[in-house]
């Protein structure tokens, strides 16, 4: 019945190296390795929460953006139309303006030509008829002399007359 | 990497020694026997469960290959020894007075011979046990200070290959262990001796399934071993013994007065504190020495079926072979399930010493 009775031997060497060796992986092994372990797990759970917080935010900043997209679009749309209106407003006013400016230029040119025309006719009929009263004045005076000069006078006096 | 192969490399000398090598162990004996006495089944078994001053490889005709270990004795008349065992010619003689015993007594144990009496000395000899509890020493240290160091190593990043299969005990040991029975604020507290526990009986239950020198030895179905691990279980539950725990001894809620008052129940719970790690010792050593024996039995067989005609012999061995190896497989899983009830059941007694509340005290099996 050796099997069943410890030997003293065996028993003092074990509790010395299972001591040794306990202490040893205490120090060097457990510790820091539960460490590592623990950290890393509370790093694995920290990142997938930090995920899903990201996704989350993604999500909520992805609608947001949608939205204010759509928003933008429906406001260009606004602008767009609006500024087509306003083009076009802006367009047919001075198209009448004009109209209305050139019309005015050409009555005003109408009427200052005709004032004009009047104004020159006005000044030529008096010219002419001063001009006769000279010519005649000094066909007048030679009239005495002979009749070939005062002919020949006469054209002569035309011939200088320019009508300016 | 290079780790890994190594590894690989083990497993397989063990895969190949399993079919190989106790057989190549055994004819040597038969051969032996068959010309000087018969074969003795028992007497081999109980050779390789026990210990021994040398340890014994094989033997060609009278060429014995065994690696000689170191004698270390105090004697209370001649002082401290040292010497190395193969003085001792495997037991046929005598050294500076010592000797190995062929009496009843002290069969096979190293004696020192004082006039015509046989009186053990104070024996610390390293011997087969001894030597492979060093060796299984300094391979579990070296293995987790390296699982250390490649973790600081490979910080922030997802181990691989070998560690990571053992990260995978490591996390079973503390999630499914310790801290299933313990909690964690306990079960942290407890951790290093649980997890040193847990990788000491599994491994040394896998090296002494290796039938090759430095595996082999029955170094976890020896009752000092397992003595040993069972008295730091008893000891480590004593001291954290809280208030509840020598109350539940002393004085358990929910008895009557009658039963409580000496000596019925406190006898029988101070028995209690103790037969606990004596179970826990027991159960240890007997599934481990059990799984050593039957497959040790399977091949003692084909010698038994042999010393009757060699053809019986050779017809037996496909079978007990294929025994031998069904059972190598078991003893694979008995070696991680011994591992596992023992660190469980340890946990379980450091929480009945450390609960507060006697509620949450966790049912023992």
């Amino acid at each position: 019945m050796n099997l069943v009775i410890p030997d003293f031997g065996l028993l003092f060497w074990m509790v010395l190296s299972f001591s040794i060796l306990l202490i040893i992986l205490k120090k060097y092994a457990w510790k820091p390795i539960l460490k590592m372990l623990q950290d890393r797990e509370d790093e694995i759970s920290k990142s997938l929460e930090a995920a899903n917080a990201a996704k989350e935010r993604m999500e909520k900043l992805n609608a947001e953006n949608e939205e204010i997209l759509k928003q933008a679009r429906a406001e260009r749309e606004a602008i767009l139309r609006e500024a087509k209106a306003t083009k076009d407003k802006i367009v047919g006013q001075a198209q009448a303006e004009a109209k209305l400016e050139a019309d005015k230029i050409i009555t005003a040119a109408k009427n200052e030509i005709a004032a004009e025309k009047e104004a020159a006719m006005a000044e030529l009929s008096s010219k002419v008829a001063d001009l006769s009263v000279e010519i005649a004045e000094k066909i007048l005076r030679r009239e005495l002399d002979s009749s070939v000069k005062q002919g020949d006078y006469v054209k002569d006096l035309v011939k200088s007359i320019s009508l300016n | 990497m290079n780790l890994m192969k190594k590894l690989i490399l083990f497993s397989l000398v063990f895969i190949l020694a399993s079919f190989y090598g106790l057989k190549a162990q055994e004819p040597q004996i038969n051969e032996n026997s068959a010309e000087k006495e018969a074969f003795e089944p028992g007497e081999l078994i109980m050779e390789h469960i026990g210990d021994a001053y040398e340890w014994h490889i094989a033997t060609f005709g009278d060429f014995h290959l065994s690696v000689p270990l170191l004698c270390l004795v105090y004697s209370e008349n001649t002082g401290f020894h040292a010497f190395c065992a193969s003085n001792l010619h495997h037991g046929s003689a005598e050294f500076e007075g010592f000797r190995i015993s062929q009496s009843e007594k002290y069969k096979g144990k190293l004696v020192e011979i004082v006039g015509n009496q046989e009186v053990r000395p104070w024996d610390f000899s390293i011997t087969k046990n001894v030597f492979a509890l060093l060796f299984s020493v300094c391979l579990i240290a070296f293995i987790f200070i390296k699982m250390k160091s490649y973790y600081q190593k490979n910080q922030g990043k997802a181990p691989h290959g070998f560690f990571n299969a053992l990260e995978l005990v490591v996390l079973f040991v503390r999630d499914d262990i310790a801290y299933a029975s313990l909690g964690k604020k306990h079960g942290d507290k407890f951790m290093p001796f649980l997890m040193t526990v847990f990788f000491f009986i599994f491994i040394n239950n896998l090296l002494g399934l290796v039938p090759i020198f430095p595996g082999g030895a029955n170094l976890t179905g020896n009752i000092a071993v397992t003595c040993v691990l069972a008295l730091f279980v008893f000891i480590i539950t004593t001291i954290n013994g809280k208030k509840e725990y020598w109350l539940e001894i002393f004085w358990p809620n929910g008895t009557p007065w009658w039963l409580k008052m000496p000596p019925i129940l406190p006898a029988v719970e101070i028995m209690g504190m103790f037969t606990k790690p004596i179970v826990l010792m027991v159960r240890l050593f007997a599934n481990i020495t059990a799984g050593h024996i039957i497959a040790l039995g399977f091949f003692s067989l084909i010698f038994l079926f042999g010393a009757n005609s060699p053809a019986s012999g050779y017809g037996v061995a496909p079978v007990s072979i294929l025994f031998t190896v069904f059972m190598s497989a078991l003893e694979l899983l008995v070696a991680f399930i011994q591992a596992y009830v023992f660190t469980l059941l340890s946990s379980i007694y450091f929480s009945m010493a450390v609960a507060e509340e006697h509620e949450e005290k966790p049912a023992v099996n």
